[in-house]
C-alpha cells in the first residue's frame, strides 16, 4: 500500500504573526517558515505503517510556492520515499488544495491519505474533508489513534470529538487527519536530512493536472484584534477575591 | 435575496446549546431561517428547534443512516438540500468541522470556517494564526457554506418561536464509516464551553493527583467547568476534551481562572474573549500576565487551597 501525505509550509508556530503594511495580508518575508506541526503528526503516521510493514512507500505532496521543496526535503529527511510538488504562486484555497489532491491521488493510486486536522496559519480544518468529499472516500477526522489489519476493507480509527472519544470503522481507501495525540514526531537525523538531497522530487503545475485554483474569497483586510486592557497584580488572595466579588463581580 | 439553512447540533435527544450561537449568527446575516434537524428518533430534539425564536421552519430527517451524525451521510442529505438556500450555517465545533468542508467540496464552493463577525451576507470576519489576526473575507460563491464560533455570538433565547415541522426524505447509508465506540467523559459540571466559569489548569499542576485534589474543591465552589492546556492533556492529567486553545475547545466566559499555564499564544487562543480572567503562577514573567486583568503570583500549591477557601 501506499500512503500519501499531504505537508504544508506554515510561519513557524513560535512566530506571532502580524499584518503587512498596508492590511491586505499577512508579513511572511524574512520569517522562519516550517512544516505545518499537524502535518509533522502525519508524516510519523505514515512512517509508523512503513515500519510495522503495513506501508510499501511513502509519498509527500506540498502545494505553493517553489520553496515548498524545503518542507518536501524535510518530509523525506523524516522519511517519505519521495515526493510531488504542485508548483504555483497562486494564493491557494483549501478547496484548491483538495483538487490538486485529488488528480494526484487518481493517478498514484494511495491505499491511505493522511493529513494534518489543520493548518496553524489559517486554522480553516477543510482540506482532508473535502479531498474524502472528491473522491468519495472514508474520512476519520482528528484522529488519535489508528488500528491498521493488513488485507483487510476497512481500519478503525478513534477520534477526539468534543464530548471525549469515538472510534470509526471506515472502509478504505480513506482520508485520516491528524490531531495532537496521534504521535510524537522524531526528529530528523544529520544523516537522513544529506539522504533526502537525493530523493526524487517530481514538480508539477495545477495547469499539468488540468485544475483551476483561481480563488474563491477575497481578503478585504488583515488586522490585529483589539488589544486587551492591561491588568493588575494583587498581592493576595483576599485582594483577589475582592476584586471579583466588588469590581468585576463575576462571584 | 437570501435564504439560510442552519444544521442543528445534537445527540438525537438534546439540541445543543451552540446551535442558538448559531442562530444569532444567521440572524446577523438576515432573511428566512430554516432549521434542519438530521438523526434518528430525534423527535425530543425537533420540538426543542421548533421552539427556538426566528425560525420560520424545521426541516425534519428521521433515517437510521443519520444517526451517529456521520460526515458521510449527513454532508450528502445537505449537499441535496443546498440548492434551496444562499446559506448552510454550522457551529465551528468538532461536529460542525467534522462534515461542513465535505458539503463545501460537493457544492463547489469555498468554506468560511470559524466567523467571529458578520460584516454583511457576503462578508465574514474570522481569526486567522490562533487569533493574532483577524482577516475579513467576501465569498463569491453563489452558496456560502459557513462555521461559527459559538463564543463570539449570544445565544438566542430557548423558546418564544413556533415554527412548522416539515418532513424530508433522509439519504441511504453511504456505509462508508461507521462508530463502533463511544467514551463520552463524565461529569456532573457544567458544559465547558457553556459555562459561566472555567477553572483551568496547565502543566504546573504537576500531576493528575494534583489536577484533581487542588483544582476540583475549587471548581466546585464557583460551580465551574474545568479545562487544561494541552500540556497538562498530554501528559494524562485530564481527557483529550478539557484542552482549551487553538487546536482544543475555544470558551468566553465571565470568568477564567488560568493556573500554572504560561499562556502560550495556542493557549490563548481559546480563552482571551473572557470577559474576567485571572492567572494564578509562579514566574511574574509569564506571557498569562499579559492578558490577565489579575494575575496572583506565588505557588499554586499554597494560593488555590487559600482561594477555595476564601470563596
Ligand atoms: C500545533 C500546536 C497546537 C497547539 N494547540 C494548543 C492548544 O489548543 N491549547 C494549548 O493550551 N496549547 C496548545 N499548544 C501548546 C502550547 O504551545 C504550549 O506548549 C502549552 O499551552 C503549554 O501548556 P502549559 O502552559 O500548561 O505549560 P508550560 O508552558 O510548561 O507552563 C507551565 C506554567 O506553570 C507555572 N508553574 C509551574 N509550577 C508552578 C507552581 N508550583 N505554582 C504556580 N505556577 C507554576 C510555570 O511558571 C509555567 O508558566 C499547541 C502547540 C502546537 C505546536
Amino acid at each position: 500500500m501506499k500512503v500519501l501525505v499531504p505537508v504544508k509550509r506554515v510561519l513557524d508556530y513560535n512566530i506571532k504573526a502580524r499584518a503587512n503594511a498596508d492590511g491586505s495580508a499577512v508579513e511572511l518575508s524574512g520569517l522562519k517558515m516550517s512544516m505545518n506541526p499537524f502535518d509533522e503528526i502525519a508524516v510519523e503516521a505514515a512512517l509508523r505503517l512503513k515500519e510495522a510493514g503495513h506501508a510499501a512507500e511513502i509519498i509527500a505532496v506540498s502545494c505553493g510556492v517553489s520553496a515548498c521543496q524545503e518542507t518536501l526535503r524535510t518530509a523525506m529527511a523524516l522519511g517519505a520515499d519521495r515526493s510531488i510538488l504542485v508548483q504555483t504562486d497562486v494564493e491557494l484555497e483549501p478547496l484548491a488544495v483538495a483538487k490538486l489532491l485529488r488528480e494526484l491521488i487518481l493517478r498514484e493510486q494511495p491505499g491511505l491519505v493522511i493529513c494534518g486536522k489543520q493548518a496553524i496559519d489559517d486554522d480553516s480544518n477543510q482540506t482532508g474533508q473535502m479531498l474524502a468529499a472528491l473522491l468519495g472516500w472514508a474520512q476519520a477526522t482528528f484522529a488519535s489513534r489508528l488500528e491498521f489489519t493488513p488485507g483487510a476493507a476497512r481500519m478503525e480509527v478513534t477520534r477526539e470529538i468534543d464530548g471525549g472519544l469515538e472510534t470509526l470503522s471506515i472502509a478504505l481507501p480513506a482520508v485520516i487527519t491528524t490531531d495532537l495525540r496521534l504521535n510524537e514526531p522524531r526528529y530528523a537525523t544529520l544523516p537522513n536530512i544529506m539522504k533526502a538531497k537525493k530523493k526524487p522530487l517530481e514538480t508539477l503545475t495545477p495547469q499539468d493536472l488540468g485544475v483551476d485554483v483561481t480563488p474563491r474569497l477575497q481578503w478585504l483586510r488583515v488586522a490585529e484584534p483589539p488589544p486587551r486592557k492591561g491588568g493588575v497584580l494583587v498581592s493576595d488572595v483576599a485582594q483577589l477575591v475582592d476584586k471579583l466579588r466588588n469590581e468585576v463581580k463575576v462571584i | 435575496m437570501t435564504q439560510i439553512l442552519v444544521i442543528a447540533e445534537h445527540d438525537n435527544l438534546h439540541l445543543k446549546a451552540a446551535t442558538r450561537h448559531v442562530l444569532s449568527a444567521a440572524q446577523a446575516v438576515g432573511g428566512p431561517i430554516h432549521v434542519l434537524i438530521a438523526g434518528f428518533g430525534c423527535q425530543p430534539v425537533v420540538a426543542s428547534a421548533s421552539q427556538l425564536p426566528g425560525v420560520g421552519q424545521v426541516l425534519h430527517c428521521e433515517e437510521a443512516s443519520l444517526a451517529q451524525g456521520g460526515a458521510e451521510n449527513l454532508a450528502q442529505l445537505v449537499a441535496s438540500l443546498a440548492a434551496e438556500y444562499t446559506h448552510i450555517l454550522a457551529p465551528a465545533t468538532a461536529f460542525g468541522k467534522n462534515w461542513t468542508p465535505r458539503l463545501a467540496a460537493l457544492l463547489d464552493v469555498a468554506q468560511i470556517s470559524d466567523i467571529i463577525r458578520v460584516d454583511g451576507p457576503d462578508t465574514f470576519t474570522r481569526p486567522i494564526y490562533a487569533g493574532s489576526l483577524w482577516a475579513t473575507l467576501r465569498s463569491s460563491d453563489p452558496i456560502k457554506v459557513v462555521t461559527v464560533r459559538p463564543s463570539a455570538f449570544e445565544a438566542v433565547p430557548e423558546t418564544g418561536g413556533a415554527a412548522p415541522v416539515l418532513q424530508r426524505p433522509g439519504v441511504s447509508d453511504s456505509k462508508l464509516s461507521h462508530r463502533t465506540q463511544l467514551t463520552l467523559t463524565q461529569s456532573a459540571r457544567p458544559e465547558l464551553e457553556a459555562a459561566r466559569v472555567v477553572v483551568s489548569g496547565g502543566r504546573g499542576l504537576g500531576s493528575a493527583e494534583n489536577y484533581q485534589a487542588l483544582l476540583e474543591p475549587l471548581a466546585d465552589k464557583l460551580n465551574a467547568a474545568l479545562g487544561a492546556s494541552r500540556a497538562a492533556v498530554d501528559s494524562g492529567y485530564v481527557p483529550n476534551d478539557y484542552q482549551v486553545g487553538q487546536t482544543g475547545k475555544i470558551v468566553a466566559p465571565d470568568l477564567y481562572l488560568a493556573i500554572g499555564i504560561s499562556g502560550a499564544i495556542q493557549h490563548l487562543a481559546g480563552m482571551k474573549s473572557s470577559r474576567v480572567i485571572v492567572a494564578i503562577n509562579k514566574d511574574p514573567d509569564a506571557p498569562i500576565f499579559g492578558v490577565a486583568d489579575y494575575g496572583l503570583v506565588g505557588d499554586l500549591h499554597t494560593l488555590v487551597p487559600a482561594l477555595t477557601a476564601a470563596l
